[in-house]
């Protein structure tokens, strides 16, 4: 059991290329924190430092209080899941297992019980005797968690262990993990690209972009109130709508021929200012009545999905989403009125994109 | 992986694009060896004049002869030899080229030369090298060395030779192998705490193994006949018999000797070995992948 404390964190390749650029972060005790960011961001990078299959061209890593600088993978007492499974593909799934156990010179009763009783959490009971090749895609993926668990290490690395997986399967397994991990109590590091995977995983969230750190803290809370316009686009989907407007004293958001909205207390400015106004899908509805707060547009087309529908619709070429539940009118081409509650308005820096209120 | 099935619309097309291999296997194979095959049955008289059909013959009085069983037995101790040898270097150094990190191509390209040189020549350099009198390992040795006379020696020496244009080869195979092993899978032995040495014979090793008994088997033909060029060019099949291998022995009998029935029946016996090796390379190389 142990937390993960980054204290300055860089990563420069040979070619000058900084792919981490100044981390610190900290993960508590038994806590499961994901690292979410597109591709390139740098986020197996820094996984991979923790793991010390890459050395940090600066800062410290600390696993437990310890600064785990100058050991090799296998002194951290660290686990791994790859992307892609890494199961040694000549050895049976018991053998894939017992092997990190037999490197480090454990008896064989107590081998043959830890990975019995790994099997018997994972369900691979039965497959014990299988090769690598003989097994499903989720199979596989068992496989390399009880390899991970069965050592029971201070710390799980999952580097992105469900994206060569099939939409169900990702979904269950996304459930298993996180079950396992609470039971265990064990610190985990998750790497991921699919924010509904980062959001529904996560005890902490850390978004990461071009190296660095965007936000930390609970999905709900990022998720509500996203430090800048990347991550708030980034959570989410469909993307938050953006509107460009300009923002009053008054605390109204003013989008020309689209309409205004109210942005609350926070919004208010001396000076009429530009900003980017971000909102929800889900938080835009059909306007009541014929209030101030509304945006005119016209239906472009729905996409049903069965619980809910996403309408998209525009005027002068800019373009917002819908997200609702409610079964209406929503022929192409029909005039829409939309509004949305002050709070649920995000204001944005039109230049580097921070959140303003 | 499925099969893909491809459909001509003509017979005649799927013919024509074999033809060409066809024509090569018969002209340069088969009717060479259908020659072979029908001298091993005849036997010359004294002057070259007329031949009879003496049946098996040859094959009794070769296998009669108690130099041909020394012949056989030297072909294998030195085939295993090379093979072993060559494997065991190229292993090695594949293993090391895998490892590096700066100079890597240099190396590579560097080590893959001397298979580029002619047995004959790679023959010549090893009898320079161990020229009693005057080759720098010779000396380095002392006057124990002399493989003019020592048989073991001289076998020793073709040996080497042979052995050092093979490395060349085997460790191009053995790279590529181990260079197509994943990463992340060296990556989590390393996590498994398994060391070089032990990520090395229990992760590389078994997953390279078919590229190891493909090379094995390949060495196996190559000291079984390429190797001509290296003992010819160095000791001639002596001292004795010391360094005859089988192949050696058809040249001699059939070329200096002009013994062409026994010549013939004893690259019958060699083909019949390289039949049988290229039946064994089919038959295991695809069961011994592991994935």
């Amino acid at each position: 059991m142990a937390g993960v404390t980054l204290r300055g964190v860089k990563k420069r390749y040979p070619g000058g290329f900084e792919a981490i650029k100044g981390i610190d972060l900290d993960v508590p005790d038994g806590d499961l924190c994901v690292f979410v960011g597109p591709s390139g961001c740098g986020k197996s990078t820094l996984l991979r430092i923790v793991a010390g299959l890459e050395t940090a061209s600066e800062g410290t890593v600390a696993i437990g209080g310890r600064d785990v600088g100058a050991l090799g993978p296998a002194e951290r007492d660290v686990a791994m899941v790859f992307q892609n499974y890494a199961l040694y593909p000549h050895m049976s799934v018991f053998d894939n297992m017992a092997y990190g156990l037999r490197n480090r010179g454990a008896a064989r009763p107590e081998i043959e019980a830890r990975v019995a009783e790994a099997a018997a959490m994972l369900d691979l009971s039965a497959l014990l005797a299988r090769k690598p090749r003989e097994l499903s895609g989720g199979q596989r993926q068992r496989v390399a968690m009880g390899r991970a668990i069965v050592r029971k290490p201070a710390l799980f690395l999952f580097d992105e262990p469900l994206s060569n997986l099939d939409a169900k399967l990702r979904a269950r397994m996304r459930v298993e993990i996180r079950a396992l991990q609470r039971r265990l109590g064990t610190t985990a590091i998750h790497v991921t690209h699919d924010q509904l995977e980062a959001m529904t995983m996560a005890d902490t969230l850390v978004v990461l972009n071009a190296g660095r750190v965007e936000q930390v803290g609970k999905p709900a809370d990022v998720y509500a109130r996203p430090a800048n316009r990347f991550v708030a686009g980034f959570l989410g989907s469909p993307e938050m709508n953006f509107l460009d407007g300009e923002a009053g004293p008054d605390g109204r958001i003013d989008f020309g021929a689209l309409g205004s909205l109210s942005a609350g207390a926070g919004a208010r400015a001396p000076v009429s200012r530009k900003v980017v106004a971000g909102i929800r899908p889900e938080n835009l509805a059909p306007a009541e009545g014929d209030g101030p707060d509304r945006l005119s547009l016209t239906v472009d087309f729905v996409e049903e999905l069965g619980a809910a529908r996403l309408v998209y619709a525009s005027r002068e070429g800019r373009r917002v989403v819908v997200h609702t539940a409610a079964h209406g009118g929503w022929a192409p081409g029909a005039p829409l009125a939309l509004t949305a509650a002050a709070g649920d308005v995000r204001l944005f820096d039109p230049q580097g994109g921070a959140a303003l209120g | 992986m499925q099969a893909k099935r491809v459909v001509f619309p003509h017979r005649l097309l799927p013919a024509l694009l074999v033809a060409p291999q066809l024509a090569v296997t018969a002209v340069f194979f088969l009717w060479p060896a259908a020659e072979a095959l029908w001298q091993s049955t005849l036997r010359e008289d004294a002057f070259g004049l007329k031949s009879t059909f003496v049946g098996l013959a040859n094959f009794r009085d070769l296998f009669a002869d108690p130099d041909y069983l020394v012949v056989i037995g030297t072909t294998l101790v030195f085939s295993f030899a090379v093979a072993g040898l060559s494997l065991a270097l190229g292993l090695a150094a594949a293993a090391l080229a895998d490892r590096a990190r700066k100079g890597a191509l240099l190396y590579q390209t560097l080590f893959v030369w001397p298979y580029a040189v002619a047995p004959a020549v790679a023959g010549v350099i090893f009898l320079y090298l161990f020229e009693p009198s005057l080759g720098p390992l010779a000396r380095a040795v002392g006057p124990a060395w002399n493989h003019k006379l020592i048989g073991w020696q001289a076998l020793s020496m073709v040996v080497m030779a042979a052995s050092w244009k093979q490395v060349a080869y085997d460790f191009l195979f053995f790279l590529a192998a181990l260079q197509s092993i994943p990463r992340s899978l060296m990556e989590a032995a390393e996590i498994d705490a398994a060391g070089p040495f032990r990520r090395f014979f229990t992760v590389s090793l078994p997953l390279i193994a078919p590229t190891g008994f493909f090379l094995l088997v390949v060495n196996l033909i190559y000291a079984f006949f390429e190797t001509f060029g290296v003992i010819h060019a160095t000791t001639l099949g002596g001292p004795g018999l010391s360094t005859t291998t089988m192949v050696f022995r058809v040249f001699r009998d059939g070329f200096i000797d002009q013994r062409l029935g026994a010549s013939a029946a004893e690259s019958v016996v060699l083909l019949l070995v390289v039949a049988a090796l290229t039946v064994v390379q089919f038959r295991f190389v695809e069961r011994k992948v592991h994935y």
